[in-house]
């Protein structure tokens, strides 16, 4: 069941997962599509969740861009400042962290208190 | 975001109570606003509440300035099928899992029984009762599925009634012009007839019970991403 967790979480699901793990004292970031060019995956509004113990509950795109998005969302969770992050497309270079389908998304990243 | 932010939208989520968080994107100052209170520490001039509440009217998450984004928390989408039969064993779990709240009327004990809806809510009054008990609203698809006129018809005039962004309901093309002279007879017009989709579903050739769950759905989630068709026809 876990594993597919992810895929089928609504925003409910995210931010309560959320609340639970802050509450078990754990660091938490949530980090939240803000904006959108062309054809990115997920609408405004849409969110993902993560914990200093690597715990991840949600989405801002199709998988291209969650692992950055952590990574940028652990430093976050440990000074507490707020971060705007903007990707776009990938281009023909390999490893680049981006859009294959071709939109940008930008991101707020937010550590929960 | 504070701890007291997040703790008020699950409340309100809970509460089933629609609210908006606005965040400066380059501070994180953050405030709630419902239809009726403002909150947090975030400042928000007249002019900006006014947009943020229209926003959540219309369940619209986005930017309002280069600073400003405001995320809409707006109580779940529902579904009502009417007739507990085969098709909605597939449709239930579907519909469930793209963010509806499905609720099954059928007053015939042996369709609506738990053990062939396991988490699904099973409301065993007449359609027109539980129609009337749910009251469908912008945010609420209506679907008959039992082909029986005694149990579909009072659920399609009660529907009709109200302004559900969906009706649909199953049935042959001869099946849906009996129907709707039924519904005529009963004094409603073409336009409001119009507003029930039948044949239902999107056009697939479907044919498994799944397979025709899958063309239904399809088709709600067409309609309920038109905007100019979610705000249609109050009768």
């Amino acid at each position: 069941m876990q594993k597919f967790e992810a895929s089928t979480a609504n925003a409910d699901d995210v931010l309560a997962r959320a609340a639970q793990w802050r509450s078990s004292g754990r660091k938490v970031a949530l980090a939240t599509v803000v904006k959108t060019w062309g054809s990115s995956p997920r609408p405004a509004g849409s969110q993902l969740a993560t914990d200093d113990a690597g715990n991840m509950i949600g989405s801002v795109s199709g998988g291209c861009i969650e692992g950055a998005v952590v990574s940028e969302a652990r430093q976050v969770m440990e000074h507490g400042k707020p971060k705007l992050l903007r990707y776009g497309v990938t281009n023909e270079r390999a490893w680049e962290v981006g859009l294959a389908c071709g939109g940008s998304v930008e991101v707020f990243v937010e550590r929960l208190d | 975001m504070r701890r007291q932010v997040l703790d008020a939208i699950l409340l309100a989520r809970a509460a089933t109570r629609a609210l908006a968080l606005v965040t400066n994107v380059v501070d994180g100052a953050q405030a709630l606003v419902s239809l009726d209170e403002v909150s947090g520490d975030l400042p928000l001039s007249t002019e900006t509440l006014a947009t943020v509440r229209r926003a959540l009217i219309e369940d619209n998450s986005g930017r309002l300035s280069d600073s400003l984004f405001v995320q809409c928390f707006s109580p779940p989408l529902r579904m009502v099928l009417v007739g507990a039969v085969h098709i909605a064993q597939a449709l239930a779990p579907m519909a469930s899992l793209t963010g509806f709240v499905v609720t099954i009327v059928d007053p015939r004990g042996t369709f609506a029984t738990s053990g062939r809806f396991p988490g699904v809510a099973l409301d065993q009054r007449w359609p027109d009762e539980a129609l009337a008990a749910l009251a469908p609203d912008r945010r609420t698809a209506v679907v008959t599925l039992t082909h029986d006129p005694k149990l579909d018809d009072p659920a399609l005039v009660a529907a009709l009634r109200t302004d559900c962004f969906y009706i649909g309901s199953l049935g042959s093309k001869r099946t849906h012009a009996t129907r709707r002279e039924r519904l005529l007879a009963a004094g409603f017009d073409e336009r409001a007839f119009a507003r029930i989709h039948g044949p239902i579903g999107l056009s697939i050739d479907a044919e498994s019970p799944a397979e025709i769950a899958v063309a239904i759905l399809a088709e709600i989630i067409k309609v309920r991403h038109a905007p100019a068709s979610a705000l249609q026809g109050v009768a």
